[in-house]
């Protein structure tokens, strides 16, 4: 008994850090951005603002029962996700409550966010809603197979399906990442993260100036906040999977700010540098290259 | 009132079961704003300062002026310095930007987008034509004094008004706000019926409920 209690007590230790460091993350990401593009950009400190400020609503409206828990969905999609990630490999406390299976877990609790907000934003009756959930699960399902092939050329390399003996796994030398181990089913995992992480060329579906805001149209105040909360966590939580499956995972706080940042980065450079795809093209580039990229992976594992 | 799309009539559906449909009650809500109470004290003030610190903005260009809003955001002026953003839907915004001459059609999609938006909602008007009229204080088709239709939280005066005299009355509206001044959203629905007995007047196709969200 006193051993779950400190677990879970442990457990929203980490989530408070990550919380916090995802809020940091994607106001130091927007400056980045804003840089490029020659402005000054939001103060880093902004999203806490923006948070607090919807909080701080004093009316919502409510569209029925799904449109509530649409949000709650989403937020548990992230929180769901970080929980069941090593966060710090070999500390006690960050490790959460990785099990044997948390690979397939995982991969099936990333999409559980979407699907839930797809009902909410339903429920709320605005056309913009449903069009922008409908385009965001077509690009969600096309970012998966890679992603899935990937990651399924992990479980064969490493033979197991516990992140935790992934990450043991690539411990000792850089070498022994699996970066360099199996290069294949990094790129293919890396391609996906792309479109993982909405950034540009596959932001389509919640940029502003396409169908407005795209799900969250509907969803203001505290509903909204939840959602951005979620938007702190989530990314953050993506990073420390794609750091524990690729890069050998963090044994300290330090080394996760690090090798997180950078793994951001790849996809914050990407998006500086390309414009926006439609949700067709982006659903046809997925199913060309890093859908073979992917196959190939697990062809090389099995039979080289 | 005397359009077909908002009056009530019976479909039938594809199972050959009648459906009745009455657009103004299925699709809108037509209950009155209330008024709501402020927290106290401290709680808030510190609502106040964020809520002056993150001032969204509806991205609705109702007029001439919207032009300047646009040097407003990019790297020459960058307002989201300032905390200011651009927000696309009028449910997420809070601070309604009226960027110059109102014509009587504009008006009414004004009128149901501020209402859209929630309480606490701060309202800029920009440009001479929101204060008076400006050049156009004559015309058959536009309005002159916008707080007649909505309470205004800062006018901005100039014909058009810089992106540096905008810049200004954002620091203007966040002074308002930090004051606990900025209580537009509730001074409308306080005067629900003088406002809207103004707004009808001038809207001859009434053709939405009184109040839609």
């Amino acid at each position: 008994m006193g051993t779950i209690v400190t677990k879970i007590l442990y457990a929203l230790l980490t989530l408070f850090i990550v919380t916090n460091y995802g809020l940091i993350l994607s106001g130091v990401v927007h400056k980045i951005g804003a840089r490029v593009g020659r402005r000054h950009g939001i103060r880093f400190y902004q999203p806490y603002i923006d948070l607090i400020k919807n909080y701080t609503f004093r009316t919502r409206i409510t569209h029925g029962i799904m449109y509530y828990i649409g949000p709650v969905f989403r937020l548990t999609g992230g929180i769901g996700l970080l929980l069941f990630l090593p966060v710090i490999y070999g500390s006690p406390v960050f490790d959460n409550f990785s099990f044997a299976g948390d690979l397939t877990f995982v991969l099936y609790f990333q999409f559980f966010g979407v699907l839930g907000m797809a009902l909410g934003a339903g429920e709320s009756g605005h056309p913009y809603s449903a069009l922008g959930v409908s385009r965001g699960l077509a690009q969600t399902t096309a970012m998966e197979l890679p992603l899935t092939l990937g990651v399924l050329a992990l479980a064969v390399q490493y033979h197991t399906l516990n992140i935790h003996d992934i990450v043991a796994a690539q411990q000792g030398s850089i070498l022994h990442w699996t970066l360099f181990t199996n290069p294949l089913a990094a790129i293919a995992m890396m391609l996906s993260f792309l479109a993982m992480m909405g950034r540009s060329p596959f932001d389509v579906v919640l940029a502003p100036q396409e169908i407005p805001i795209g799900p969250p149209t509907e969803y203001h105040s505290a509903l909204l906040g939840v959602l951005q909360l979620n938007r702190a966590i989530f990314p953050a939580a993506k990073l420390i999977l794609f750091m524990n499956l690729l890069f050998g995972g963090a044994t300290n706080w330090g080394e996760l700010i690090i090798k997180t940042f950078f793994i951001y980065m790849w996809s914050v450079f990407v998006g500086i540098a390309y414009p926006r795809f439609r949700v067709d093209q982006s659903v046809r580039w997925y199913l060309g290259i890093p859908l073979l990229i992917g196959v190939a992976a697990i062809l090389v594992v099995k039979y080289f | 009132m005397g359009k077909e799309y908002i009056e009530k009539r019976t479909v039938i559906s594809p199972e050959g079961n009648p459906i009745e449909v009455d657009p103004l009650k299925d699709y809108f809500c037509d209950a009155a704003p209330k008024s709501c109470k402020s927290a106290s004290g401290i709680i808030e003030k510190f609502a106040n300062w964020a809520r002056s610190e993150s001032l969204w903005v509806l991205g609705f260009g109702t007029g001439c002026g919207a032009i300047e809003m646009r040097p407003l955001m990019t790297p020459r002026f960058d307002a989201y310095r300032f905390g200011i953003q651009w927000r696309p839907t009028p449910r997420q915004a809070s601070v309604f930007v009226i960027s110059g001459y109102l014509s009587v059609k504009t008006l009414k999609r004004v009128v149901r987008s501020y209402e859209q938006m929630q309480n606490p909602k701060f309202v800029v008007a920009l440009g001479s034509c929101t204060i008076n009229g400006g050049m156009y204080w004559d015309s058959y088709n536009t309005i002159n004094r916008l707080d007649h239709y909505m309470p205004v939280d800062v006018y901005i005066a100039g014909c058009m008004p810089r992106p540096e005299a905008l810049l200004a009355g954002f620091d203007k509206l966040k002074h308002i706000i930090r004051e606990g001044r900025g209580e537009g959203a509730n001074k409308y629905a306080e005067n629900f019926d003088w406002y809207k007995g103004n707004q009808k007047k001038i809207i001859k196709d009434w053709d939405m409920p009184d109040y839609n969200w």
